[in-house]
Parts: C-alpha cells; sequence; structure tokens
C-alpha cells in the first residue's frame, strides 16, 4: 500500500528539476543505508559517516555552500529503489550495485561508480573452509533483495554445489544468525564483510575469503529525466577524484587557490565557468572538497587505514596507483 | 377548474414526497457514493500507470513468467532457481498457508487447555494458566519471535555435536532431523486408505447420533472412529509387505545431512504464533464459558452429569456460540501475523514474494497488490468458514 501511494500522488516531480525543488526545500533528501560501518551509519554521535555520506554531503555543499543540510533517509535493500522513484529521496547514495535491469527498467540512472567490490564469504575460522568451493553443504546466510542472493544461487549451480540459504531482511539479523551458528557462512560484498566483522565479539575469529564471486560496482543512482541532475551527482564524485589526482586536499585546498596549475585553476573554479553548466556556482568542486575532502581522504576516513575497518584501497586506488578509478577531466 | 389545480397540486407534492422517500433517496445517494468511489478508484489507477510509464519504470504482469534466479530454503513443491517468480509465488503462499493451518491448530487447543485451566478450581493450575496469559498477551510478538528463534537456537548444539534424540533423529542448531519416508511405499495406497478410514468413521459419528435420538443408545463413535482413521492406513501399509524404507539421517562435512527436515525457522515462527495467539483464545474461552449461565451447569448437575460430562456436553456447545466470532477474528490476526516471518529467516509469501521478488522484478506496485489480494482471501476465507460454523452453532428457533 505504502509503495501505491508514494507512485500515485506525485504527478509534479517528473516537470520540475530536481535542482530547483532542491533548493526550494533548502535541504537535500539522500537515501543511505540503515546501518554499514564506513558507507553509511550514525556514530556514537548520531551523525552519520560513511563514503556514501559523503557524497551526499559533497553535493549538499556544493548547492548549499552547507555539507549539513542533508536529511539522510536510512533505507533497506528493499526500500530503496521504491523511495527513489517516489521521490522520496532526491539521490540513492547507498552501496548499490550498478546492474543493466536497475539502470534500464526501473526508471533510474546509475551516475558512476563509488567503490568497486566484489561478493565474499565470511566463516568461522574454527571452521576450516578457505575458499568458495569448500561451502559445498554448507548453510549461507544472505540478505533479502541483494544482487548477492542471485550471485550465490548462480555460483554454486553453475559449480554444481549444494547449499543451504537463510535469507533475512535485514544485515543485522543476517549477521545475528551467521553468528549464532544458524548458518556457515555469511556472504555480502566483500567491503560489507569487513564492516560487519567489527560488530562480531572478537573478529579475529572470522575469516574473509580472498575469492570474489562476483563484480559489484557500488554506486549513486538519480531518477531518470533529469539529465542535469545526473550530471550534478556525476560530477561530484569526479571532482573528489580529480582532487586526489591532483593532490587538492580539504587542508591544502585555500592554498591551492593560488595554484598555477590549469588543471587545478580549473577544478577549484580559477578558470573556466565550469559550475554554469550545472546550474551551479563556479566554486561547486571547491565547496565539495572543503567539505568532505577528496576521494582518496573521504576512503582513508570511513573504511581505509583512518577508520576501524581498515580495507586496502586494491580495486579503489586511483588509475595512476593501479586501481580503477578514472574519473573524466574537468575542461 | 379546480380540480385541475388540485391533480396538478398532488403531481407536485408526489416529485417531493419522491425526494423525501427515504428507499429513494437510499438508492440514489448509495448509487451516487458507489460512482464517487468508482472514479477514485479509477483515477488512481490511471494515475499509478501514467506516472510509471513516464517515468519509465516498466510495469504489468509479465514478470511472473520470468526466471527467479534465487533459492527457497524451504519448499513444498518442487523449485529450483530456475523456477519462474509465479512459482516463487506459490512456494510463498504454501509456507504461508502451512504455518497459518498448523498454526490455527495448534492455538486452538493450548487455548482451549489455558482457558479451562484459568477456571479451574486448583489454585495452582488457575494461577499458573493467569500467569501464561498476562505474561503473553503483553509482551510484543516480534520481540516472542526473536526470542523464540534466536535465545533458544543458542540453547541447541552446534551442527556437529549434533544431539541424537532416538530412531534416528538428530536436532542441532539447522534444525530437526527425522528419518524420511523415501520412494518403496505405494503413497496411492496410503492415501486412499486414510480417506477411506475418514469416511467410515464420519459414517460412524452419524449412525451413533441417530442411535441416540431415535433409541437413547449411547455409543462412544468418536474414540471408535479415530482408531478406524488411524488403523486402516497401518492396515494397508502392513498389507503392502511393510515396504517403507527409511532415508536416515547422517553427519556430514557442515552438518546433519539427509532426512527430513523441520527448519528452526519454521519451529520458531510456529512456537512464537502458536503461544501468544493461545493467551488470546483462552481468554475467548474462558469469556465464552462463564457467559453460560449457572444454572445450565446446576441443571445438568442435577440431571446426574458429571463434571467432565457438563462441561463437554451442556457447557461448552453453548460457549461456543459466544467463542466463534471472536476466535475468528483470532485466526485471522495468526495468518495475518505469520508475515513477520520475515524478521527470523521463514520464507512465507511475505519474504519471497513482497520482499525478493519485489527486489529483484521491481514491480512493487504490482506485488504488493498480488500479497494484498491473497491476504484479503485468505482472511474472506478463513471468515467464510467460521461464519457457517457459527450459523451451525446457533440455535435454531430463539
Amino acid at each position: 500500500m505504502a509503495a501505491l501511494l508514494a507512485v500515485a500522488p506525485d504527478t509534479s516531480f517528473a516537470q520540475q528539476k530536481t535542482l530547483d525543488l532542491v533548493k526550494e526545500r533548502r535541504t537535500l533528501n539522500c537515501g543511505v543505508n540503515t546501518g554499514l560501518a564506513g558507507f553509511g551509519q550514525p556514530n556514537d554521535k548520531g551523525e552519520w559517516t560513511g563514503l556514501d555520506v559523503d557524497l551526499c554531503r559533497g553535493i549538499a555543499a556544493a548547492i548549499f555552500k552547507d555539507a549539513s543540510r542533508v536529511k539522510f533517509v536510512p533505507l533497506t535493500a528493499k526500500e530503496r529503489f521504491t523511495a527513489l522513484q517516489s521521490g522520496e529521496v532526491d539521490l540513492l547514495s547507498r552501496n548499490t550495485t550498478w546492474t543493466m535491469s536497475r539502470d534500464t527498467a526501473l526508471g533510474l540512472s546509475f551516475t558512476g561508480v563509488m567503490y568497486y567490490d566484489g561478493q565474499s564469504f565470511m566463516v568461522k575460522r574454527s571452521l576450516g573452509a578457505k575458499s568458495v568451493r569448500d561451502l559445498a553443504g554448507a548453510s549461507i546466510c544472505v540478505q533479502t533483495g541483494t544482487t548477492n542472493e542471485l550471485n550465490l544461487a548462480d555460483y554454486f549451480r553453475s559449480n554444481g554445489l549444494t547449499y543451504y540459504p537463510v535469507v533475512f531482511e535485514k544485515n543485522d539479523e543476517a549477521v545475528a544468525a551467521y553468528n549464532t551458528g544458524r548458518c556457515d557462512a555469511y556472504t555480502t560484498d566483500s567491503s560489507g564483510l569487513f564492516s560487519e566483522r567489527l560488530k562480531l565479539g572478537p573478529w579475529e575469529e572470522h575469516v574473509i575469503f580472498e575469492d570474489r564471486i562476483s563484480k559489484e560496482p557500488l554506486g549513486p543512482a538519480v531518477r531518470q529525466g533529469d539529465a542535469q541532475w545526473a550530471s550534478i551527482v556525476r560530477w561530484t564524485l569526479f571532482a573528489m577524484l580529480n582532487a586526489e589526482e591532483l593532490g587538492v586536499t580539504s587542508a591544502n585546498a585555500d592554498e591551492m587557490l593560488g595554484s598555477m596549475r590549469p588543471e587545478v585553476r580549473r577544478l577549484l573554479g580559477q578558470e573556466g565557468s565550469f559550475g554554469k553548466g550545472l546550474g551551479l556556482e563556479d566554486d561547486w568542486a571547491y565547496l565539495i572538497i572543503k567539505a568532505v575532502g577528496n576521494y582518496g581522504e573521504s576512503f582513508d576516513r570511513n573504511l581505509g587505514a583512518g577508520s576501524r575497518i581498515g580495507i586496502k584501497r586494491g580495486l579503489n586506488a586511483l588509475w595512476k596507483d593501479g586501481g580503477l578509478h578514472f574519473a573524466p577531466p574537468i575542461r | 377548474m379546480r380540480g385541475a389545480t388540485r391533480d396538478a397540486g398532488v403531481a407536485r407534492r408526489a416529485g417531493i414526497d419522491w425526494l423525501y422517500d427515504p428507499y429513494w433517496r437510499g438508492v440514489v445517494f448509495q448509487l451516487a457514493l458507489v460512482i464517487v468511489l468508482l472514479a477514485i478508484g479509477y483515477e488512481i489507477v490511471a494515475n499509478v500507470a501514467a506516472n510509471l510509464k513516464k517515468q519509465n519504470v516498466a510495469s504489468g504482469f509479465d514478470f511472473l513468467g520470468r526466471t527467479s534466479g534465487f533459492d527457497i530454503s524451504q519448499k513444498l513443491i518442487s523449485y529450483e532457481n530456475t523456477s519462474s517468480f509465479g512459482r516463487a509465488f506459490w512456494v510463498g503462499l504454501l509456507n504461508t498457508l502451512l504455518v497459518a493451518g498448523i498454526g490455527i491448530v495448534l492455538a486452538t487447543v493450548l487455548g482451549f487447555v489455558i482457558g479451562l485451566g484459568r477456571l479451574s478450581p486448583n489454585w495452582l493450575i488457575a494461577r499458573l494458566s493467569l500467569a501464561y496469559v498476562e505474561i503473553v498477551r503483553n509482551v510484543p510478538l516480534l520481540l516472542q519471535l526473536l526470542f523464540w528463534y534466536f535465545a533458544a537456537l543458542r540453547s541447541l548444539p552446534m551442527p556437529l555435536d549434533s544431539h541424537e534424540i532416538g530412531a534416528g533423529a538428530y536436532i542441532n542448531r539447522r534444525g530437526l532431523y527425522l528419518p524420511a519416508a523415501v520412494e518403496g511405499v505405494a503413497r496411492e495406497t496410503l492415501l486412499v486408505a486414510a480417506l477411506a478410514g475418514i469416511a467410515l468413521a464420519l459414517c460412524l459419528l452419524v449412525i451413533a447420533r441417530r442411535q441416540r435420538l431415535e433409541h437413547g443408545e449411547t455409543f462412544d463413535a468418536g474414540r471408535y472412529g479415530l482408531a478406524i482413521v488411524f488403523l486402516l492406513p497401518l492396515a494397508a501399509y502392513f498389507w503392502q509387505g511393510a515396504p517403507l524404507v527409511f532415508d536416515y539421517p547422517r553427519l556430514g562435512r557442515y552438518n546433519v545431512e539427509g532426512g527430513l527436515v523441520i527448519l528452526p525457522e519454521l519451529a520458531a515462527l510456529l512456537t512464537g504464533l502458536v503461544v501468544y495467539t493461545a493467551a488470546f483464545i483462552a481468554e475467548i474461552v474462558r469469556a465464552g464459558i462463564v457467559g453460560v449461565p449457572r444454572g445450565q451447569r446446576e441443571a445438568a448437575a442435577a440431571l446426574g452429569l458429571s463434571r467432565g460430562q457438563a462441561l463437554r456436553l451442556v457447557v461448552v456447545p453453548q460457549a461456543m456460540r459466544i467463542i466463534v466470532p471472536p476466535l475468528t477474528n483470532q485466526y485471522l490476526n495468526l495468518t495475518k501475523n505469520s508475515s513477520l516471518a520475515v524478521a527470523i529467516g521463514y520464507p512465507d509469501l511475505v519474504s519471497v514474494f513482497s520482499g525478493t521478488v519485489l527486489n529483484l522484478s521491481n514491480q512493487a506496485v504490482e506485488v504488493i497488490l498480488i500479497t494484498m489480494a491473497v491476504y484479503l482471501a485468505l482472511s474472506l476465507s478463513t471468515s467464510l468458514v467460521m461464519n457457517a460454523l457459527n450459523a451451525r452453532l446457533a440455535p435454531a428457533g430463539r
């Protein structure tokens, strides 16, 4: 019923530009995870933190010059697309895998890849399993409505292995069931395993497999039919990536305003007029970087060395460091 | 001339009367209401369809034929991850019906026992029943389900230290593993024998009733009927030469393998629903019995009926008239509450269909509509059966 009502009454947003709507409302409604350390989770002071959360803050900073003008809407895997379709949120920044059907048949557009991930498994060390193939005949806990549930079925079917799925609506319940011993293994994206492992008593007792059974490009999504808004979301991420590539950080951004390098000058709005195309001021990228830092800073703070999770950059390093992040240039 | 004027006046008056006639007023207003409701309904449907189209969201019911791609832990009909979404719907629906069906029977039995317990002259039984009702009724069902699932699960052994409970059955945190009857036994023969047993038992009941009414002879048809229902299939089984082959559970790499598994999700959900609903049913039963005038019981005693006979033959049949309508409510509640299964990983209709299928097909409107229609149909058919029962119980000519 909620879904029905949510889709029904709102005929206006399709015509009205999302940017104007957000400006009028004076807050950005951002759909985030209900609680996944490193991506979207409230900290002990009740402030939302995470890589996905930083993207929302960055966009708010670019629009309002104030990164706090974001209303975070926690969404379960099940609710997320309906919430975006119905206009309840302006964008979905919720470790969501970019797949073809989601990008085409849902009326949504993914604007880029925030985090390159892959599905893996976590087991208790005492089980002695080393790789996915050791899990033949195992019970596996998984969250409903995720690509993980499908990859799991695909992988075991194509490899002729049996397994027993136990499916939960919320991540927390799936992890709790795994922890009680209801399942031998818990599966989700590798990053999610690292972050969930922190919640499990002595985390050294749990092993996360090295092998991945899928590609999971996680990225933000917006509604189709508003190219300007999609560009704002897309270029916020690109600005963070370009800033890292050019060595611009939240700490040195002011200093960098005086830089002579043309790429830096264009990024920070000292040269050219790149904000106009987005419907923003020309210092849009400067505001983003001042508020949340470049991609590397945000990664370190939320997921990497500077966080409790401690994930290596790996695929998520810049292209010049052997990773996959390759942002188009600002020119 | 004068006559003509009066006629016109009468005609005019008749026109006004028509407006004030309660019958026609009723018809007009109800018709108007129906038209308005239909118009609103049409507007909602058209608006949703237009919005979905404008937003480039897929709609329609074609998705039911698409390959599902996911697995389900408990299935009463054959299902693979290559089956369709439509098939997944039936798996979920049957799982819901299984829980609701077993739950209703068990909750009724437990509820009657507790309800009678509350009226027991035995102080301890009455107080224990009271404590049960007050504790269980006042804790949210979801918490109880999580308790049964997570807390009770912890007290069971890990899979590799499975506890053998005899007769080749094992129990551990993954479930109860029973020896399963596999091919070798002609199921059809057993089924026919069972059905024949039920038919015979029913005949026996009818004959016994007629005997009692016409000749005043009492005959305990219930007990013999029950015996027939169980003995006939058993006889058929031995007549075939006892061909049953059991698939015994055995310890595997991670867990007990083979046999018939009763998943802990099912056990926890059933326990939670039965325990919770029984508390309400107990109060309904107590109210029904207390609602039968004391004189009835005294009259039964005066006729020489024992306490048990008075309860069974005089009090309960009258109490049923009070009990059945609110009991129907509890049955409906139990069925609807079974959708809380989603919290503890039991694959019911809501979990499988409006959970996983909704997510994979992303056709929220269609999926939610189908789910609502199913629950509506379940509730209405339960009500229908219970109303028929109620009509039967209603005293004739009162």
